[in-house]
């Protein structure tokens, strides 16, 4: 597990309230059943917690942690 | 082969969850309305507090006798878009009052309010752009935002240092950059704070829309809206609003005094890949607007009305959406099944609200939201208390009442 995927899980388990053990291939959305709007609330702590802008229109690409990860790790790299 | 519906059977699943609670609480059948705040509802006579009626005005006699003869006189429907057919001149005289009304030198009226927000959104931002929505937002705004092409940041609701640090953010971006906020939010009643975000708009330096969808005809010494109420529509660039609610109508506008503001008709799809508003509905919106205009005291007995029901509510010590008086009331429930519960009892005992559940509202809350009317009465709005005492305060609610 990468850094940037554990600093993810750790940032989700709040969101995590149907206690699905949490890996890279872990669809945010199906396998933690939260509707979209909570996946914007939580993509917004991601946001904060890395100081970078995921806009809203890379989400419908990204479905797993593995995918945020690495939406995070380019867009921290461009900041 | 996939069934397309198989994404859908979750919808499925949950409304047959919610009928076995009563009945359709997310499909009333209104069978006669009787008035702007009365219906019959499954057969009873039912007070009406959640159709968002703010000036009772649906049944204005001017302003069916306007209806009336517009349906003589343009017959019951426009068969295309403005674009394509040409307008009516009813649709310029509508544009014209409301222009007038708003003191805005362009306005665009649109075929409904929800094609307001995506035309506006559409025409003014493109894919080099950028948007930055309250997190509350209407649907219709996301909506409006993914249709433009426009890169979306979502900012913490009502928080204009949010707003700023994102901002700061996207500072290298280049690109036009349009902030989008409402003037009253449609779920919890509450105002954006519209002197902070316009601090960061000094600082930053960006294109401010707010959607007075709540608030056109509602706040604000002239009606209309929160920037009015505030002071500030001077730096408000555009402003978007429905016919809807305190209208009585149906169809949106947009507005603002940009030189090249006209040109959005021939840059917005919503607008021009639809039929343009019916010749009643567009002749009912400007006799209303004149109503508005000429009436300042519906805004007083709204206010009025608001107050009486909020500090009714706050009485009961129920949990309510803000800490301001508006029109829109919102009761904090404990959980899903207890809110369908109360609605149910409600609607039993006479008098309709709103049932809202996620993800149609923010922060996961399951409310019953009531709208108030300047049509309301007093004995109206004591019996709405009075139901919410013994339904929520001391029904399924006490948990919420009682922490």
């Amino acid at each position: 597990m990468t850094d940037t995927v554990a600093e993810i899980c750790k940032l989700l388990e709040p969101f995590n309230t149907v206690g699905t053990t949490l890996s890279p291939s872990t669809d945010i959305s199906t396998d933690l059943n939260i509707d979209s709007v909570t996946v914007m609330d939580f993509v917004m702590e991601v946001e904060d917690h890395f100081d970078i802008e995921i806009p809203l229109n890379v989400l419908s690409e990204t479905r797993t942690i593995a995918d945020l990860a690495k939406v995070v790790e380019a867009r921290a790299k461009k900041a | 082969m996939t069934d397309l519906f198989d994404k859908h059977r979750h919808i499925a699943e949950r409304h047959q969850r919610m009928l076995q609670l009563g009945v359709n609480a997310v499909g009333v059948t209104n069978q006669r309305l009787l008035s702007p705040t009365r219906a019959i509802i499954d057969g009873r006579e039912t007070i009406l507090a959640g159709t968002n009626n703010y000036m009772g005005i649906t049944f204005d006699p001017d302003c069916i006798a306007a209806g009336k003869a517009a349906l003589d006189q343009f017959g019951t429907g426009t068969t295309g878009s403005r674009i394509a057919n040409g307008s009516y001149s009813l649709h310029k005289d509508l544009e014209a009052e409301l222009a007038r009304f708003l003191n805005r030198k362009h306005c665009i009226v649109f075929t409904t309010g929800y094609q307001a927000n995506l035309g506006m959104m559409s025409g003014l931002a493109g894919p080099r752009d950028t948007i930055y929505l309250d997190a509350d937002s209407h649907s219709s705004i996301y909506d409006g935002c993914t249709l433009s092409g426009a890169k979306l940041v979502r900012f913490r609701h009502n928080d204009a240092a949010d707003l700023d640090k994102r901002l700061a953010r996207g500072e290298e971006d280049g690109g036009g950059r349009l902030v989008v906020l409402e003037g009253i939010y449609s779920m919890l009643g509450d105002r954006a704070p519209l002197a902070d975000f316009i601090e960061v708009k000094k600082k930053h330096g960006f294109q401010l829309l707010v959607d007075e969808a709540h608030s056109f005809g509602v706040l604000g010494p002239n009606g209309r809206g929160l920037a009015d109420e505030a002071g500030l529509e001077d730096e408000v660039d555009f402003v978007v609003g429905t016919f809807s609610k305190s209208v009585g109508a149906i169809g949106g506008f947009g507005a603002g005094n940009h030189p090249l503001f006209e040109y959005l008709r021939y840059a917005m799809r919503p607008y021009m890949f639809t039929a343009s508003s019916s010749p009643a509905s567009i002749a009912t919106s400007i006799a209303a607007i004149r109503k508005l205009a000429a009436e300042p005291q519906r805004r007083d007995r709204l206010r009025e009305n608001s107050a009486r029901l909020f500090h009714g509510f706050k009485a009961l010590g129920l949990d309510m959406g803000c800490d301001t008086v508006s029109p829109v009331i919102a009761v904090k429930c404990p959980d899903e099944p207890s809110t369908i519960a109360m609605w149910n009892a409600l609607l039993k005992a006479g008098v309709y609200v709103n049932i809202a559940l996620p993800p149609g509202t923010p922060n996961k809350l399951c409310l019953l939201r009531c709208s108030v009317s300047a049509a309301h009465t007093d004995s109206d709005i004591d019996r709405i208390i009075t139901l919410f005492d013994s339904v929520v305060a001391q029904g399924h609610g006490k948990k919420v009442v009682n922490g």
